[in-house]
C-alpha cells in the first residue's frame, strides 16, 4: 500500500513534521505520534511498503506498540540491529572468543541464543566464501542451570523440558553447539545428593526471603562462571533485557545498593573471571516476546519459583508502571545509565587493535571515561558488588555492626542484612556452608585489581619498538 | 539472676527495661515505652542536626509551617531541642496563604495555635500580596486542570520570598524519610538525573536565595504521626509510588532508609548538567531561564493565556513571548505583577 503524502487520507507519519504534528507531539512523552494515527494506516512506517504486523499477524501484535508501526521484517531488523550495535560497539564478541550463552528457556535468552547463532552462522558462511580463511569464527556453547533442587519436580516433566531444550540447541546448527545442563548444587561437588543437601542447609540458614532469592542468583552466576572456566569459554552472554534491568534498578535502590548499582547494568561486566556481556540490554521484554511469537522461536517453561518478597513486589510495581506508560522501563534504565560505571565495565583487552578502537569510539561517544574512576578497593564476599570505602554505620542505619568484623569483614550492608544470619554466633557456621568457589573468589578478587592497574598505566608504558633498540 | 517483678502480660520496654512496652517502633520494630519513644525520636533528630551541621548558633531560622502534622511536630521538636541543647537559634514560623477558600483556614488556625503554644513568632505570606492572584482567582480563570503547576511553583517561591522578608538565614521544612524516598524513586522513573543527585541532600539551595534544610530526612512518617500521639489514620491515596513505599515498608521497614542511602550513594558525576543559575529579568528571583517560572505563569494569567508555561512545550521555556508576536521583555503589564524583591 504505497502512501503518497499529498493524497494520503490516513494522516500517516509524513504529516507529523509539519505544525499539525506539534500538538500530537506534546501529547505523548517521547514525541511519538498518537497510536490513533496508525489505527487506519496498515503500512510500516519504516519501509512504507509492507503491511504492519498488526495486519499480517494480528494474533502476534499485542494491541498497539511496535506491532502497529512496523512490518515483520523491519521489526526484526530493528531488534537485531540493536543487538548487533551492542555487540560491536562494546567489543563483546571477537573472532577468537568462545562464547557461552546462559539459556533459561524464557523469551529473552531464547532471542539471545537466536541472534548469537545467526551472527555465528553468518561469520561461518563468510569464512567459507572468503579466500584467506585467516579469521576464525567464534565458538558458541549453551548452558542451563537447573535450580529445581529447592523444590520437587515430577521427573518426567523435567525430562521433557530438558529434551525440548536440547532440541532447540541442536536445531541451531551448523555450527554445532555444546549444551551443558548443570544442577546448581554442582557448585559444591559433583555428587548431586551431597551437593543438594549442602545447598538446602545454606538456604535454611538465610533469614530473609528476598535474601534467599538473591543468594540463589549469586550462586547461579558462580555456576555459569564455573562452566565457562572449566570448558574454555572466554565470554558469558546473558539475555538480560531492559525490563529486567529496570526491575534490578529499583531492587538495588530499595536494598540500599545505590553505590554498586552502576556495576550491574552496563553492557559489559568484567569483574568476573569470564567477562559477562548483555547484548539485549536495549530491548524491552515486550518486543522480545513479540519476536518469539512472530518467528515461532520455541521457549521452554522451566521450573522457577515466582519471585516473592521485595523482588516480587517490584516486579508487579514495574509491570503496573509499564502498563500505564510503555516507555517507563526504558526511562528507568536510561536514568540509571547516567550513573558512573566502574572501571571493570568495559572489556580489558588491548591486544586486538580493532577491539580497542571500537570500544574507544563508543566510550568517547557516550562520555565514559573509566580511567577517571579508580578501581574499587574491594568486593562483597557474597554478591561480589564493589564496596564503598566508607561503608561505616551511622546513627541512621540499622545494620548488624558485628558482621562487619571478622570473617565477613568485606560484605555489603545489603548482604549483611538479608543474607547473613542475624546472630553473630551463627556466622562461623554459616561461613562453612558457603561453596568453596565463593570463598576463593572473595579472597582472590585482587586478580582483577592487577589487570585494571595495568590498564591505568598503559599510557605510560613504552612498547618495545618505541625506544628504537 | 532474680528478675524484677515483671508484668505477667506484656513485655518490658527494650530500651529502659523498666516500663511496660506501649508500642512497636515503626523504624526498628523495637517494643518500647512511650517515654523512651519520645526520647529516642528527639535524640535521633538532634544527632542528625549535629552530625550534618545544619545550623550555626545565632542563625535566624524560618520553619515552613503548613499546619499539617509534619510542620507542627517540626515546630515543636525544633523549639524543644533549641532550648534543651542550646542551639542558640532564632526560630520563626512561616506560613503561606494560597487564597483557597476553606482550605487553609483550618491549617492557618493550627499554625496560629502553634505560635501561641510554642511561643514562636508567626509570619503569613499570601499569594495575593506576593503575586496579585489568589488560587481561587487562578482556578476561576484556568479551571481545575493545571492549577497544581501554579500552586507548586508559587508555593515554592512564596516560602523563599517570605523568608527573605523575614531576613532569615535558613528555611526548614518537614519533609520526612517517606517523602525523600518517594522523590528518589520518582526521579528514577521520570529520568531526572540532575534532581536525583540533589534530592537526598539534607540541605539544598545553598547557592540560592535561602538554603532549605530537612531535619526529618531520616524520620519515618509513621513516627511523626505517633509522636503527638494522635491516632494513625490511613492516608488518602497519594499516588502509586507512595502506595509502593507503603507496601515495601510492610515487608521490610528499613527499606525506606535504604532508598535514601542508595540516593546518597548513587555515583552521579559532578559535571551532570546543573542548570545555569541566573536571575529572572522580571523580578530578580533565581532562575535558569530568562524569566522565572512564576513570572512565566503570571504572564499567562495576565494575558489570558493560561496555558503558557504549562506542560513540556520546549518552545516556551526559552522565549516567553514566542506565542504572541509582541516584542520581547517589555514590561507593559497593565494588571498584576509579581513583586520585585532584592535578593
Amino acid at each position: 500500500m504505497e502512501c503518497n503524502s499529498s493524497t494520503c487520507p490516513s494522516g500517516c507519519y509524513k504529516d507529523s513534521d509539519s505544525g499539525v504534528g506539534q500538538e500530537r507531539q506534546s501529547a505523548s512523552e517521547n514525541g511519538r505520534c498518537d497510536l490513533d494515527l496508525y489505527a487506519n494506516s496498515h503500512v510500516c512506517i519504516k519501509c512504507k511498503v509492507n503491511e504492519t504486523i498488526a495486519a499480517t499477524h494480528p494474533a502476534v501484535a499485542s494491541g498497539g506498540g511496535d506491532g502497529s508501526r512496523f512490518c515483520a521484517d523491519c521489526f526484526r531488523g530493528n531488534l537485531f540491529g540493536k543487538f548487533r550495535f551492542a555487540v560491536t560497539s562494546n567489543a563483546m564478541i571477537s573472532p577468537s572468543d568462545n562464547v557461552l550463552i546462559a539459556f533459561s528457556g524464557g523469551s529473552s535468552s531464547r532471542v539471545a541464543l537466536q541472534f548469537v547463532h545467526e551472527m555465528q552462522h553468518k561469520a561461518q558462511k563468510n569464512l567459507e566464501a572468503s579466500r584467506d580463511k585467516y579469521l576464525p569464527v567464534f565458538g558458541v556453547g549453551v548452558a542451563y542451570i537447573d535450580e529445581s533442587a529447592n523444590f520437587t519436580v515430577p521427573s518426567h516433566d523435567f525430562d521433557r523440558a530438558m529434551d525440548e531444550m536440547k532440541l532447540i540447541v541442536s536445531n541451531l546448527a551448523p555450527p554445532v553447539k555444546q549444551f551443558y545442563i548443570v544442577p546448581i548444587e554442582r557448585i559444591y561437588s559433583s555428587d548431586t545428593g551431597a551437593g543438594r543437601h549442602r545447598l538446602m542447609e545454606l538456604m535454611d540458614a538465610v533469614p530473609d526471603v528476598t535474601g534467599k532469592e538473591d543468594l540463589l542468583e549469586h550462586l547461579r552466576m558462580l555456576s555459569l562462571q564455573k562452566i565457562a572456566v572449566d570448558n574454555g569459554y572466554t565470554k558469558l552472554v546473558l539475555g538480560t533485557c531492559t525490563s529486567r534491568i529496570a526491575c534490578h534498578v529499583l531492587e538495588a535502590t530499595v536494598k540500599g545498593e545505590g553505590y554498586s548499582l552502576a556495576a550491574d547494568i552496563q553492557y559489559v561486566d568484567a569483574r568476573w573471571k569470564i567477562p559477562v556481556v548483555l547484548p539485549l540490554r536495549d530491548c524491552i521484554s515486550q518486543e522480545l516476546n513479540m519476536l518469539c511469537s512472530l518467528d515461532s522461536l520455541k521457549m521452554v517453561e522451566t521450573f522457577q519459583q515466582p519471585r516473592c518478597g521485595i523482588n516480587g513486589l517490584i516486579s508487579s510495581f514495574v509491570k503496573l508502571l509499564q502498563e500505564e506508560n510503555p516507555s517507563r522501563e526504558s526511562t528507568i534504565v536510561r536514568t540509571a545509565g547516567k550513573l558512573k560505571p566502574f572501571s571493570f565495565n568495559k572489556i580489558l583487552e588491548d591486544d586486538d587493535c580493532n577491539v580497542h578502537s571500537a570500544s574507544q569510539r563508543r566510550q568517547k561517544k557516550y562520555n565514559l571515561k573509566p580511567s577517571e574512576s579508580l578501581p574499587p578497593e574491594s568486593f562483597c564476599s557474597i554478591c561480589h558488588s564493589p564496596l564503598k570505602n566508607s561503608d561505616t554505620t551511622s546513627s541512621n542505619s540499622i545494620g548488624n555492626d558485628e558482621a562487619s568484623v571478622g570473617i565477613f569483614a568485606e560484605t555489603c550492608s545489603s548482604c549483611q542484612y538479608q543474607i547473613l544470619p542475624r546472630e553473630p554466633s551463627s556466622l562461623e557456621s554459616f561461613h562453612s556452608l558457603l561453596p568453596q568457589q565463593m570463598i576463593y573468589l572473595a579472597k582472590n578478587s585482587s586478580f582483577y585489581k592487577h589487570e585494571s592497574l595495568r590498564d591505568q598505566i598503559q599510557d605510560c608504558l613504552l612498547s618495545d619498538s618505541e625506544d628504537g633498540t | 539472676m532474680a528478675a524484677a517483678a515483671k508484668p505477667k502480660n506484656g513485655r518490658l520496654c527494650s530500651i529502659c527495661n523498666d516500663r511496660r512496652a506501649a508500642l512497636k517502633r515503626p523504624k526498628t520494630l523495637e517494643q518500647i515505652c512511650r517515654e523512651c519513644f519520645y526520647a529516642v525520636f528527639e535524640d535521633e533528630i538532634h544527632k542528625v542536626i549535629v552530625e550534618n551541621q545544619i545550623f550555626k548558633p545565632g542563625e535566624r531560622i524560618a520553619i515552613g509551617a503548613s499546619g499539617g502534622k509534619d510542620s507542627t511536630v517540626l515546630a515543636y521538636v525544633l523549639s524543644e531541642l533549641n532550648r534543651r541543647h542550646n542551639y542558640g537559634l532564632d526560630l520563626f514560623l512561616l506560613s503561606v496563604d494560597e487564597g483557597i477558600t476553606g482550605y487553609r483556614d483550618d491549617s492557618l488556625e493550627t499554625v496560629k495555635r502553634n505560635e501561641i503554644q510554642y511561643g514562636l513568632p508567626l509570619k503569613v505570606v499570601s499569594y495575593k500580596e506576593l503575586y496579585g492572584w489568589t488560587m481561587d482567582e487562578i482556578v476561576k480563570l484556568i479551571g481545575l486542570k493545571n492549577n497544581c503547576t501554579f500552586c507548586g511553583v508559587f508555593r515554592r517561591q512564596a516560602l523563599d520570598r517570605g523568608a527573605a522578608l523575614l531576613k532569615v538565614d535558613k528555611l526548614v521544612t518537614g519533609h520526612n524519610a517517606d517523602d525523600i524516598a518517594e522523590t528518589v524513586l520518582l526521579n528514577i522513573l521520570r529520568g531526572d538525573i540532575a534532581r536525583l543527585s540533589r534530592c537526598t541532600s539534607i540541605t539544598t539551595g545553598e547557592d540560592g536565595p535561602i538554603p532549605r534544610c530537612k531535619p526529618f530526612k531520616y524520620t519515618y512518617e509513621k513516627e511523626i504521626v505517633i509522636y503527638p500521639f494522635s491516632i494513625y489514620s490511613p492516608n488518602a491515596y497519594r499516588g502509586f509510588v507512595r502506595e509502593f513505599i507503603k507496601d515495601l515498608e510492610r515487608i521490610r521497614p528499613r527499606a525506606i532508609l535504604d532508598i535514601i542511602k542508595s540516593g546518597e550513594d548513587f555515583r552521579i558525576s559532578a559535571s551532570t548538567k546543573m542548570p545555569e543559575q541566573g536571575n529572572c529579568e522580571r523580578c530578580g528571583y533565581i532562575s535558569s531561564q530568562k524569566w522565572c517560572k512564576a513570572c512565566v505563569l503570571l504572564e499567562g494569567l495576565n494575558r489570558g493565556l493560561p496555558k503558557l508555561g504549562i506542560g513540556r512545550s520546549r518552545v516556551l521555556s526559552n522565549e516567553p513571548n514566542k506565542d504572541t508576536k509582541q516584542t520581547n521583555g517589555t514590561k507593559n503589564m497593565q494588571s498584576k505583577q509579581c513583586g520585585t524583591l532584592d535578593f
